[in-house]
């Protein structure tokens, strides 16, 4: 049941103070004042709770259990974090600089701990999420071409296997977009990108490990290509999840890192956001990046709007700073050691799931199942599927009987039925087992009784859903009538 | 009599050299629940072997390429607000556009039902 | 080996782990890192327990002048409201904060069925037929809302007004432009601080795909919807940034042909937090579903013909059209989006009503007790609960030595309109007493 319906005229969940003002007449032409209230619903404070409470019991989550999304990074949200970023609610961004200085430095030392991860020179801690830090960048990449004169790049490149914000948010910034074929091994395959990097290509957006959770070993060699041919080379942070202390991007030839806080420094998701993704560049592209940058003189710290060539603004005010103090948290409890060791363990946990799968799942780009992956792999279900008729979607589905959240389906799109399984570090020994063995049941029942799985969920608040009607003839707010 | 080309639409000419344009009961099969049909406006030109319109399904959205050359002279109507139609039938009443053929010999470089079928097998 | 509250695995799990697996060490699984770019170590502290990390916050926390420690005067654009108990309780449920995108919609009906109904709430003060599931701010909301305005419209230039927030016209220009869209600008009336209507209606050419004004705009002023709309041809897409709380007293942009209504949600229940992360939210008419941003929450029926929730028309985005997505938006600001349905609901359908009548209380008092004092509004045009008023030439430095005093006064304009040098924004809420507007008189004269 709906807010809406649980609503009686004349309750309320709030209280106001007295301010001691008497009632003021406004003086607002008539015709532009509310003729009818907005109908927002009148509950009292208990029934809000039992409200939210019901609806939240309905949620699949980490702290409830395993949640293995492949790029998604779904690792365990510190209550720390969460009581940190409490203590900087109340600020207001256009407070006068010197009543701010705490949560200035605290944006300061978190860029300069972020630039050491990922061996940039400098960076923005602007943009809201890791599309949003995409978006960013490609307009820091277009705004350097430009300003060198350099006029006729007006492509870039993305694999196929890339993330769909890749190739939107590379049209976004004004570029058309040429999709790299993979190679067998399911990295970028060096011949096909000699035959499309020219004068035209102004970036190559990688992503490193790549979404099929391989390393793209020839990485340096690609990064020199590209560099010959005047393009920059723009990483995605999504995965930056298996090589922290292990490779940093700067290392490895990129020219712009975005990073997602939400994922590797364990911000939560939040049903889906607000994220943060920052953006680090190579000293080359400073002078490029949105304002306002967060800098140091002396003792003081400031916002900087005095960036010579900047892109301009990709949103209101600093960011998502309460965001950014979760993500600061993090680093500070893990430190070098830590952060090294989460990415060595997440690499460890996908090794390990991978291997509970062998025989079972095949995974994709590895015939033998011997080559070692990053933090994620990719199941491919097509042979169940030719074996069973079972869909990787059912198998999605009845992984939700069993309370797990399925992994990340149809996606790459390169991998048939695919299923990309990102354990993430925080996960022990134990919930990796029980997986497997869901997984291995699972088979078993595609094979034994199929219709189980077509039939699947049936623990959960609700079965499948009709997303057809919904898309056909979308019912997009609550009216009385429906 | 229905003629097919490799992307999967149909062309049947109606009379004289206008015909109807639709997707094949495969095609329809393969992108399972179709949500929504983005018609061109009548009047429009298209050109073989080119896209000229798309078709969504809960998950996919399937860009449609031109079988032959022409003007768009009707659209059908009623997917507009029953898209499933193309999926309950897909080479009748789920018919797409109609158009005026501006070389009704392009015909000729299309397949017969019979190929058609055989094509899809050895594609799947 | 050193121990780790977030990581559960014990010497003796890797090394199981690692016969499984079948290599001899953990370094074995990264043999495709080439060494020349594996770092020595990286320059950042050591790890610290939990107890140490939290005196660093605090202490951090320390140097900040915290909202409730002060009186507040300022606003344009994020406003220290109260924010009830319960809806940070709520809100902060573990199922809300550690859930994911609800791309199995069956263990995510918690969030599909708030975010529906936050979908609507924002509907009913928008007066519009859909609302999306949330973006990032009030600036890229308006940014992505001239985008689609050009894609509806197919024209290749956008007019915005002057009385647009000066941070909102530079996020505009930094979308658009890279996609060869020119912006224009409307001149506001310098009596009234409206938007000049007149001008805009001789602005308007064939070209033209889209207008945008703010309401009320960045100098609290209350726009004349109606004026502006008759200015703007019927198939130009009308664009309106309003303040949700303003809404609650104002005839909706809906009521006025509005085509997509934008704004920053932060003022409805969710922290000022030094500007974000607040809110976007973005709202249009049924016809125009298509062409909209985001992602977007509709009811069904489950096989059992139960009712839920599922996400639909998502052939619109980024996971599936790719580079011909309307926008590249994927992680949206969901979580606060549910924030300000709880306080939405808390409130109802009286209480934002009370809300906004006091906070505009607030502003009609301190703007008549600022006159008596020699400090002239520098608009005529209505206002709610913001306005600009002449606050002198000096007003920059008093209002450094104001915040030394505990008053956080109204806003410089310079700092964003080096041409308003001078003026100051006020802004109240339900929150400003009849001691705070003492206290700032006493401080500004």
């Amino acid at each position: 049941m709906t807010i809406f319906e649980k609503s009686s005229s004349g309750r309320r969940a709030y209280t106001l103070p007295d301010q001691g003002i008497p009632d003021q007449s406004l003086g607002i032409e008539d015709y532009l004042l509310r003729k009818e209230k907005a109908n927002l619903p009148e509950v009292s404070e208990l029934d809000l709770v039992r409200h939210y409470t019901e609806l939240e019991a309905k949620n699949h989550s980490v702290d409830k259990g395993f949640y293995p999304l492949g790029s998604c990074t779904m690792k365990y949200n510190p209550k720390l974090n969460e009581d940190m970023a409490a203590l900087f609610r109340y600020l207001h961004p256009y407070q006068p600089e010197e009543t701010i200085q705490g949560a200035l430095r605290l944006m300061y030392e978190l860029k300069e701990l972020l630039m050491e991860i990922t061996g940039t020179d400098d960076m923005t801690l602007v943009p809201s999420a890791g599309a949003h830090g995409e978006l960013t960048g490609m307009l820091i990449i277009r705004a350097y071409h430009l300003d060198r004169g350099d006029t006729k790049r007006d492509k870039v490149i993305v694999p196929d296997s890339a993330h769909g914000t890749n190739p939107a948010s590379a049209a976004m910034a004004g570029y058309k977009v040429l999709e790299l074929k993979s190679s067998e091994e399911g990295l970028v395959d060096l011949k096909e990108l000699e035959k499309h990097l020219d004068e035209t290509v102004a970036a190559i957006m990688l992503t490193n490990p790549n979404t099929l959770g391989y390393f793209e070993r020839d990485i340096l060699k690609i990064a020199e290509m590209a560099h010959e041919a005047g393009a920059l080379l723009y990483y995605d942070g999504a995965n930056l999840n298996a090589v922290m202390g292990k490779a940093r991007p700067g290392d490895m030839g990129f020219d712009v890192v975005h990073l997602n806080l939400h994922k590797t420094f364990s911000t939560p998701h939040g049903m889906g956001g607000p994220g943060s993704g920052p953006i680090g560049v190579k000293e080359h592209l400073k002078d490029f990046l949105p304002v306002p940058v967060v800098r140091k003189d002396g003792e003081r710290y400031y916002l900087d709007y005095d960036v010579p060539k900047t892109i301009g603004m990709m949103r209101a005010f600093y960011g998502n700073f309460g965001v950014l103090v979760k993500a600061y948290t993090y680093i500070l409890t893990m430190g070098k050691d830590g952060l090294t060791k989460a990415s060595e363990l997440a690499v460890l946990n996908a090794n390990y799931l991978k291997a509970l799968l062998r025989g079972v799942y095949p995974v994709a780009y590895d015939p033998d199942g011997k080559r070692p992956c990053m933090h994620e792999f990719v199941a491919d279900g097509s042979k169940l599927l030719k074996e069973t008729g079972i869909k990787t979607l059912d198998v999605a589905k009845r992984l939700l009987d069993y309370g797990f959240h399925a992994p990340t389906v149809y996606f790459p799109l390169i991998v048939p039925e695919a299923l990309m399984i990102e354990p993430t570090e925080t996960e022990s020994k134990e919930t990796l087992d029980a997986f497997a063995d869901a997984m291995k049941e699972i088979v078993k029942e595609a094979r034994e009784n199929p219709e189980l799985l077509k039939g699947a969920p049936r623990n959960t608040p609700v079965r499948r859903l009709d997303e057809a009607t919904a898309s056909r003839k979308p019912i997009v707010r609550w009216t009385p009538e429906n | 009599m229905k003629k097919y080309s490799k992307t999967h639409e149909w062309v049947e000419v109606l009379e004289g050299s206008k015909a109807r344009i639709g997707i094949s009961n495969h095609a329809q099969e393969e992108l399972g629940d179709i949500v929504y049909v983005d018609l061109p406006e009548v009047g429009k030109e298209i050109k073989k072997g080119e896209e000229f319109m798309s078709i969504e399904s809960v998950k996919a959205a399937e860009d449609i390429y031109a079988p032959v050359s022409g003007k768009v002279v009707a659209v059908n109507e009623k997917l507009s607000d029953t898209p499933e139609l193309v999926n309950q039938d897909a080479e009748g009443e789920g018919w797409l556009v109609e158009v005026e053929l501006s070389d009704p010999s392009e015909l000729d470089d299309l397949m017969t039902e019979e190929e058609y079928k055989k094509f899809v097998e050895q594609e799947g | 080996m050193k121990r780790y509250p977030y990581l559960p695995h014990t010497e003796q799990d890797i090394k199981e782990m690692l016969e499984t697996i079948g290599v001899s060490s953990i370094e074995d699984l990264f043999v495709d890192v080439p060494k020349t770019i594996s770092p020595e170590e990286l320059k950042i502290p050591e790890s610290r327990d939990e107890f140490t990390v939290k005196k660093i916050l605090m202490g951090l926390a320390r140097e900040n002048k915290t909202l409730d420690e002060m009186r507040v005067f300022l606003g344009a654009g994020i406003y220290y409201r109260f924010i009830p108990s319960v809806v940070q309780h709520l809100a902060s449920k573990p199922g809300f904060v550690t859930a994911y995108t609800p791309y199995q919609a069956e263990v995510s009906q918690g969030t599909l069925q708030a975010l529906f109904e936050y979908q609507t709430m924002i509907c009913e003060l928008t007066g519009m037929e859909v609302t999306n599931a949330s973006m990032y701010d009030g600036a890229s909301a308006l940014a992505e809302a001239m985008l689609m305005a050009v894609r509806i419209s197919k024209k290749p230039k956008v007019i915005l007004s002057k009385a647009v927030h000066p941070e909102y016209i530079r996020t505009v220009e930094t979308y658009v432009k890279p996609q060869g869209i020119d912006v224009e600008f409307v001149d506001f009336d310098e009596k009234t601080g409206r938007t000049d209507y007149e001008a805009l209606k001789k602005m308007i050419s064939e070209d033209v795909g889209g207008v945008a004004i703010q309401q009320p705009n960045f100098f609290g002023v209350v726009e004349d919807l109606k004026a502006a709309r008759e200015a703007i041809p019927e198939k130009v897409p009308f664009v309106v940034a309003a303040d949700p709380i303003a809404l609650a007293l104002l005839e909706p942009p809906g009521s006025f042909g509005a085509d997509i209504v934008v704004g920053e949600g932060q003022a409805l229940g969710n922290f000022p937090a030094l500007g974000g992360p607040g809110f976007g939210f973005f709202s249009t008419r049924m016809k125009h579903i298509r062409t909209m941003p985001g992602r977007l929450i509709g009811e069904t029926k489950d096989v059992d013909g139960k009712t839920g929730y599922v996400m639909i028309l998502q052939t619109r985005e980024q996971h599936i059209r790719r580079s011909k997505a309307t926008s590249n938006i994927c992680s949206n600001h969901a979580h606060s989006a549910v924030m300000a349905a709880i306080y939405m609901s808390a409130l109802g359908k009286e209480g934002i009503v009370e809300v906004a009548k006091r906070s505009a209380n607030a502003a009609h008092y301190l703007a008549a007790a600022l006159k008596g004092k020699g400090f002239d509004l520098t608009f005529s045009g209505p206002f709610l609960f913001e306005f600009v008023f002449n606050a002198g030439q000096d007003y920059e430095k008093k209002w450094h030595d104001m915040a030394e005093k505990g008053i956080l006064g109204p806003l410089p304009l310079e700092r964003l309109m080096p041409e308003m040098k001078g003026k100051a924004l006020a802004a109240t809420t339900e929150l400003t007493t009849k001691e705070d507007i003492e206290a700032l008189l006493e401080a500004i004269a």
